[in-house]
């Protein structure tokens, strides 16, 4: 395919509106949505579930489903208007020139089919090869997205392999082609958080290696911000705002952007040094959108007779160019003082301990009636859910209990809540063992003193009887009220409690929003004197505006009421801001415990480490220390000998971590690691997550204002002895240390050195002449970011290299290009020539 | 904290049960198929219940010189027959639409019983599992492994109104002919049908048992029946409702081919699988015999399998 | 794979056995009333116990069954009271005439519910599949003695081209082929409709799938993402289902044999039925049940061999 003209984006939407067709009349579901994709450029959009993330990408890929239309505008795929396509031309494109990758990979390809045939077809249909060419072709493919044994995941039905390895053969097949543009919709997120990681770091290459455009859909911001370029952040089926990752991010000029922002929990910080402040209200259904302005019934800057006159239209940004945001005040609102400040953090006295969980064991047996198992005499054999828990809670703590799918949590919630009974080891509540009890042996005082609070808001109540039944039932249970009248009463002061309306209690669960659900959930818990309240991931399948509210009011009535809590999550984000102690498991093991701090810092367990690691970040100023596991997670039917993270675990020391399970060392004030690392080598580990606190790296950010991650990138370097001032290349690359994560086979494992690091600053080709190139400005440099295609991390890549002004870029000439191309180590992603062009005009501003 | 109380909806107050039921008729209007169903369920249940009030001939009378008439004719004395005679001169129209009580009674009773059956053994396999599961399980697919006719024919005729277990109800228990033949067929109906609907009941349950409220129960120390009957039966209406529709279609097909059989209830009675196999002798001449019933049974059969798919459209739309 | 036909297998077994022993009970537990049944109403007291000395009735009840399961087993069913002939050489015959309707049946509803069913599974909503569900349900609803007698009164009385009864005196000869029209028609009327249904639920299922989707999304032509994405996994279903409906097709096929004199196995049983012909009855009953539990281990066999992912886990 001949090179396209790389002026012409590769993607533009003019004034798209698309509406379903349903019972009740014509659904609005986009409105008025414009974005433009350059040639090699990552746009990230960003917004809640049902804002209309989804039905854009179906509308760029033509494909509305049969109650689905694009009502105006028009879509333009290199420079065409798709719209006007034939079935045929569209049907060459989808597949060739724009693929797709879904959110569910399991469901996004064919289960009787071999991977090799739903690959091969796309070459074969599309360029007419042969099949053994195809295959050929699809191997290398598959080696290209990182895939261990090509062959035999050529050779597979999708189920037999994982998740991970699915989504990626699902890329690999979008890639096949050489697609101009590739469509993500929520690719990781039916993924674990560690695998979640290396199908992220592949996206990031991807555009790097093959020169493809890409759109990616996410609701996490801080997948954006690894991936992107730039971002649309949508909002009830409009783009909201629009603009670089850096003008977003650091300078948004939307309420909600900014209320988004105010409402996530970011690992760097907890709720006392950057509260988490929810937005208000929920988001209007399609049909019932306000006049005006739609986010203006939930926005604090919102003005009668301005914001609510008439459609709002997507205006440029005074001083940012290529920043648009859809709200008529953003110039009347102080946007520094929109940001959340620190709050004084009240000192909580725990109380004595309530939960004692000694050497708890859970093993389920399952029955293996093969043929092989009978005469091997191993028909049953026991799944170790739970090994030797072993821990603590006190009265008014909050234990977090953290870990990804298959780990255990949700067993061990099972039998404190006496849906299971222990297979060894004690659970004592209040001096009693329970263990062994199961619920129905309980009596109502103690199985109203634990409870528990469930994960999905649409199953957490039963959709046959109204909230008032429910709650009632459970006062009643726990004989906290003796009649219906009582009951009634009751139930209007958890709702208060709760701070939903009174007469929620006629209501019926499907009247209620996700939100207001769980609210529910909170009240039933505490319905009964709880001491201890489990909650099993009880935000998780909340949007993000909706979950600070959540967390904040079961947090508020937790510390208010003196509970346990026992928070089960896998997000490490929201765990920091409302554990006092946590709890890391893999695999049904306690690989690490302790106080919140001790947790999020060194020493570090090299599991939390990498679970650290794993967690998008929504914020600029932070830099991450880059660790990507290999492999899978192991079954836990099959676990691993010795060490259970010794499969997967980047700083393995050798045989003793197959051949021994590891003694759980203590550091001190309750902190526990299991691990063989000796206690030297686990202090002497690093923090993941970097923080501009740091005081030489303030003043460098302040020299240098409105790039602050530029330039605290830039003094990491200069803190790292032996690289010096003149340009780096690649500079942010060089602050992130990466750690080797391929292990070494297993028998030369043994002579390598645990923290085998290395940072991979390349020496720049100082020796060649070309273009001009400048210290660090003392003065303010330009925004280089200003010229299409320049994303934040690019722009810090040409610091590196000595570019700090637009007319350095203007005077390149072709062959100065040819360096800088040789420089950048990402060939064809970016029209080199058109940087030129652009920095011409700007320079001439 | 901020106060989010705002957060609210704006759907309408809560329904009675009843409303709701009702309402999920008025929705109906938008399905013309259901709306079909719904007009041939309602007409024949109305005339099965106001059959006494309309004007028509008795339906045992016997008119002699009128055996076979065809349809539209008068008889000696004058009396029109609109759809003839059957072959002992009683008039065809009257025993049809008697008929229609006597299959409606009958199938809607037999109906009831298999599937208070079914659902008590369908709920238990499910919700308690393991052997309660194994057990029933396994019972049901003995029952289902025999072609319904052979079950029904093996049951009728080890314990028919003439063997010794319907001899006893008739003479000990004092019960009626009639009676006797219709708790057999009752019996008969609930072994075949009841097994089908344990299964549904149970892959239903299978699927609710999983969900989160579920565990809520039992964490708050709900004892197995409130859970089977208030927390799981109640959501598994929707379809439950939709094959109680097709069920109670597939009763009344099974009852008239037992009349059909010469193995239904006992003659004078108006009963439409009868009244084919009776037209059967007679050839052409029973002809108009047999038409009338087939019709019959076809569309109140074609009315509730027509409502079935109605509800099910609509459950399918929310 | 082997080891889930051998569990299967074992299961048919236990299956076949319960069913044995509830008709062993169901009928010959009574044994005194077993005489008088074999020996008609006016034979003697005497007579009767004579009866039952002689054929080994006063053995224990356990003894009894596992002679009668045993010979059961070996195709022993005893004699038929009615015809004085052995059970197992009448069910053969009429078993055969059953195999030829049956199959005959079997095939047509099949191939036409196949492609009805894509046909309105590929395009639900639209006019063809509302047509086509329409259809479906309506000719569901007339139960196979209804449709008999409206078939016959156009077919018969009105138009006068095809027999009323398919006695087949002659055998089952080319010659009276006409004869077998009418109940294949009736057969395959009333069945063909559940199977259309089923097909195309699993087919719009599949339609729907994201699978499907991105097949289209590949830029594949629509055939190849009907043929090869759709099709396939939209028939593993209804294949399934199709041959456990074996059970139901057998209770039509009894049915329309009555309603059209056609000397098969229903019409056998029916007749031993109204005669109290026990023998053939405990017979007719053991081969209807070994029928359905055998085609639901082909069913499932089927089902293991169709859908790799039970195949390789
Ligand atoms: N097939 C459909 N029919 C009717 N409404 C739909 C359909 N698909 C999506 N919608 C509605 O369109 C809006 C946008 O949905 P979607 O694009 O899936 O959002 P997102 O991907 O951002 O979660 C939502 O209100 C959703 O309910
Ligand atoms: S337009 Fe008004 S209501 Fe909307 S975001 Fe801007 S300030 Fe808020
Ligand atoms: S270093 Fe060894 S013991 Fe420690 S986590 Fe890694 S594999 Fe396990
Ligand atoms: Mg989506």
């Amino acid at each position: 395919m001949a090179k396209p003209d790389m002026s012409t984006p590769v993607l533009e939407c003019n004034n798209v509106s698309i509406s379903y067709y349903t019972r009740a009349g014509e659904i609005p579901a986009v409105v008025d949505f414009n974005m433009k994709v350059m040639p090699g450029e990552a746009v990230g959009i960003v917004g809640e579930s049902g804002c209309g993330k989804s039905t854009v990408a179906l509308a760029i890929m033509q494909y509305m489903g049969k109650n689905g239309d694009i009502v105006g505008g028009e879509i333009k795929f290199m420079g065409r208007d798709m719209r006007t396509m034939s079935e045929e031309e569209l049907r060459d494109i989808r597949g060739s020139r724009i693929s797709m990758v879904y959110q569910e990979p399991m469901a996004s390809l064919n289960p009787s089919m071999l991977i090799k045939e739903q690959l091969n077809e796309v070459l074969i249909y599309h360029e007419g090869i042969s099949e053994e060419e195809a295959s050929k072709r699809s191997i290398e493919m598959l080696d290209a997205v990182r895939l261990p044994d090509p062959q035999r995941v050529m050779d597979s039905f999708p189920h037999q392999i994982s998740g991970g390895q699915q989504q990626r053969v699902v890329i690999a097949m979008a890639l096949l082609s050489k697609p101009q543009l590739l469509l993500l919709d929520e690719p990781t997120t039916a993924l674990d958080v560690t695998v979640e990681a290396g199908v992220v770091e592949l996206i990031k290459d991807i555009s790097k290696q093959f020169g493809t455009s890409m759109i990616y859909i996410s609701h996490n911001l801080g997948l954006i911000l690894e991936t992107c370029d730039k971002i649309a952040v949508m909002y009830s089926g409009e783009a909201v705002e629009f603009g670089s990752v850096s003008q977003v991010f650091d300078e948004m000029r939307h309420p909600y952007t900014r209320g988004l922002f105010n409402s996530i929990p970011l690992p760097g910080a907890d709720r006392y040094s950057r509260p988490l402040v929810p937005i208000r209200g929920q988001l209007p259904l399609p049909h019932e959108r306000p006049t005006g302005c739609n986010f203006g019934p939930r926005c604090d800057h919102f003005k009668d007779g301005v914001c609510n006159v008439e459609a709002l239209h997507m205006q440029d940004v005074s001083a940012h160019l290529g920043h648009q945001v859809r709200c008529e005040r953003y110039l009347n609102i102080d946007w520094e003082a929109a940001k959340p400040k620190a709050v004084a953090g009240e000192a909580i006295s725990y109380g004595k301990t309530i939960l004692q969980v000694k050497n708890m064991q859970k093993y389920y047996e399952v029955h293996d009636r093969s043929l092989k198992a009978l005469i091997s005499g191993k028909a049953s054999r026991f799944v170790k859910a739970n090994e030797k828990l072993d821990f603590e809670a006190r009265e008014a703590e909050t234990v977090a209990i953290v870990g990804e799918s298959g780990c255990g949590k949700s067993t061990f919630a099972k039998v404190m809540l006496g849906l299971e009974t222990a297979t060894g080891g004690e659970v004592i509540l209040n001096g009693q063992e329970i263990g062994q009890i199961t619920v129905h042996k309980r009596t109502p005082q103690m199985v109203g003193s634990m409870q528990m609070i469930f994960q999905n808001p649409f199953e957490t109540l039963n959709p046959s009887h109204t909230v008032g039944s429910q709650i009632g039932r459970v006062l009643r249970m726990f004989g906290v009220a003796k009649n219906k009248e009582e009951a009634l009463e009751k139930t209007y002061k958890l709702l208060d409690l709760v701070k939903l309306p009174r007469d929620f209690a006629m209501r019926r669960p499907r009247q209620l929003s996700g939100g207001q659900k769980q609210r529910v959930g909170i009240a039933r818990a505490f319905a009964g004197e709880a001491q201890v309240v489990v909650a099993d991931e009880p935000v998780s399948a909340l949007d993000v505006s909706v979950q600070a509210a959540v967390t904040g009011l079961l947090t508020d009535i937790q510390r208010e009421r003196r509970t346990t809590m026992l928070f089960i999550s896998h997000d490490l984000s929201v765990v920091r801001y409302l554990a006092d102690r946590v709890v890391v498991m893999y695999l049904g093991q306690i690989m690490e415990q302790g106080d919140t701090d001790d947790i999020y810092s060194p020493p570090y367990h090299p599991y939390t480490e990498a679970l650290l690691s794993a967690v998008p970040i929504a914020d600029t100023s932070i830099t991450k220390k880059h660790i990507v596991l290999e492999g899978e997670l192991p079954s836990p039917m099959n676990p691993p000998s010795g060490c259970p993270f010794q499969t997967r675990c980047p700083r393995k020391i050798g045989a003793v971590c197959e051949d021994e399970l590891p003694a759980v060392k203590d550091l001190g004030g309750g902190h526990k690691i299991m691990c063989h690392l000796s206690e030297e080598e686990l202090r002497a580990m690093e923090p993941v997550i970097a923080m501009p606190s740091d005081k030489k790296k303030k003043a460098a950010a302040a020299a240098n204002p409105g790039r602050a991650k530029a330039a605290l990138a830039a003094a990491s370097i200069a803190a790292i002895p032996g690289v010096d001032t003149p340009p780096v290349p690649r500079a942010k690359t060089a602050a992130k240390i990466e750690l080797t994560v391929k292990k070494a086979p297993p028998k030369k494992a043994a002579a390598k050195k645990p923290a085998a690091k290395k940072a991979t600053a390349k020496k720049p080709a100082t020796g060649k002449t070309g273009p001009e190139r400048l210290k660090k400005p003392r003065g303010k440099a330009d925004d280089l970011k200003q010229i299409s295609g320049v994303g934040p991390k690019l722009e810090q890549t040409l610091n590196g290299l000595g570019f700090w002004h637009f007319n350095q870029i203007a005077k390149w000439r072709k062959s100065d290009i040819a360096i800088v191309d040789d420089e950048l180590s990402f060939k064809g992603r970016i029209e080199r020539d058109d940087w030129v062009k652009q920095a011409k005009a700007l320079a001439r501003k | 904290m901020t106060d989010t109380t705002a957060e609210q909806t704006n759907t309408p107050d809560s329904n009675s049960g009843l409303k709701k039921f009702l309402s999920s008729f008025s929705l109906l209007r938008e399905s013309w198929v259901g709306m079909i169903g719904l007009f041939l369920v309602v007409f024949w249940v109305s005339i099965a219940i106001f059959v006494d009030l309309l004007p028509l001939q008795d339906p045992l009378a016997q008119t002699r010189g009128a055996i076979n008439l065809p349809m539209l004719t008068e008889d000696k004395k004058g009396i029109m027959h609109w759809m003839g005679t059957d072959d002992r001169g009683r008039d065809l129209l009257a025993r049809l639409l008697h008929g229609s009580r006597v299959v409606l009674f009958w199938s809607t009773l037999a109906t009831i019983v298999a599937y208070s059956v079914g659902m008590l053994m369908g709920v238990t396999a499910g919700y308690r599992g393991g052997w309660w599961d194994e057990i029933i399980s396994f019972m049901g697919n003995v029952l289902l492994s025999f072609p319904q006719i052979v079950l029904l024919l093996v049951i009728l005729t080890a314990f028919g109104p003439n063997s010794n277990v319907g001899v006893w109800m008739n003479s000990t228990l004092g019960l009626g002919k009639t009676v006797v033949s219709g708790a057999l067929i009752i019996v008969a109906i609930t072994f075949s049908t009841a097994p089908q609907v344990a299964r549904i009941v149970r892959g239903i349950v299978l699927d609710l048992k999983t969900r989160d409220y579920i565990a809520a129960a039992e964490v708050r120390g709900e004892g197995p029946l409130w859970i089977m009957l208030v927390e799981l039966l109640p959501n598994a209406r929707g379809p439950l409702i939709v094959d109680a529709c097709l069920r109670l279609g597939y009763v009344i097909i099974t009852i008239a081919l037992l009349g059909f059989l010469s193995l239904g209830l006992p003659p004078p009675d108006p009963d439409w699988g009868k009244m084919i196999s009776d037209g059967r002798q007679w050839g052409y001449n029973g002809l108009n015999i047999m038409l009338w019933p087939a019709l019959a049974i076809s569309s109140l059969v074609l009315g509730l399998n027509l409502l079935a798919d109605g509800l099910r459209e609509i459950s399918l739309r929310d | 794979m082997i080891q889930l036909a051998g569990k299967r297998l074992v299961q048919m077994a236990l299956i076949m056995l319960t069913v044995s022993l509830l008709l062993f009970l169901a009928f010959e537990a009574d044994k005194y009333s077993l005489a008088g049944k074999v020996l008609g109403a006016y034979s003697t007291q005497d007579q009767r116990l004579l009866w039952l000395e002689e054929n080994g009735y006063n053995a224990p009840f356990v003894q009894r069954y596992f002679t009668w399961i045993i010979n059961a087993a070996r195709g022993d069913f005893g004699e038929s009271v009615q015809f004085a002939t052995p059970v197992s050489k009448l069910l053969k015959d009429h078993l055969l005439n059953t195999a030829v309707l049956g199959g005959l049946v079997f095939t047509i509803t099949v191939s036409i519910a196949l492609v009805l069913g894509v046909l309105s599974g590929i395009a639900e909503g639209s006019t063809r599949d509302r047509g086509i569900t329409v259809l479906a349900v309506i000719t569901t609803s007339v139960p196979e003695f209804a449709s008999a007698t409206i078939l016959v009164a156009i077919f018969v009385f009105w138009l006068d081209i095809l027999p009323g009864t398919s006695p087949f005196s002659n055998g089952l000869t080319w010659s009276d082929a006409n004869q077998l029209v009418l109940p294949v028609m009736v057969l395959v009327i009333y069945n063909f409709g559940y199977y259309t249904r089923m097909t195309r639920a699993s087919m719009a299922e599949v339609m729907t799938s994201q699978y499907v989707r991105t097949a289209i999304l590949k830029g594949l032509p629509y055939k190849r993402v009907i043929m090869r994405h759709a099709l396939r996994n939209a028939l593993i279903a209804p294949f399934t289902v199709m041959i456990l409906q074996l059970n139901y097709l057998l209770s039509g096929v009894i049915v329309t044999e009555v309603f059209f004199s056609y000397k098969g196995f229903g019409k056998l049983l029916y007749e031993a039925a109204l005669f109290g012909d026990i023998f053939v009855i405990e017979a007719c009953a053991m081969v209807a049940v070994f029928i359905a539990v055998f085609s639901q281990f082909v069913s499932d066999i089927g089902y293991t061999l169709l859908n790799p992912r039970i195949r390789f886990s």
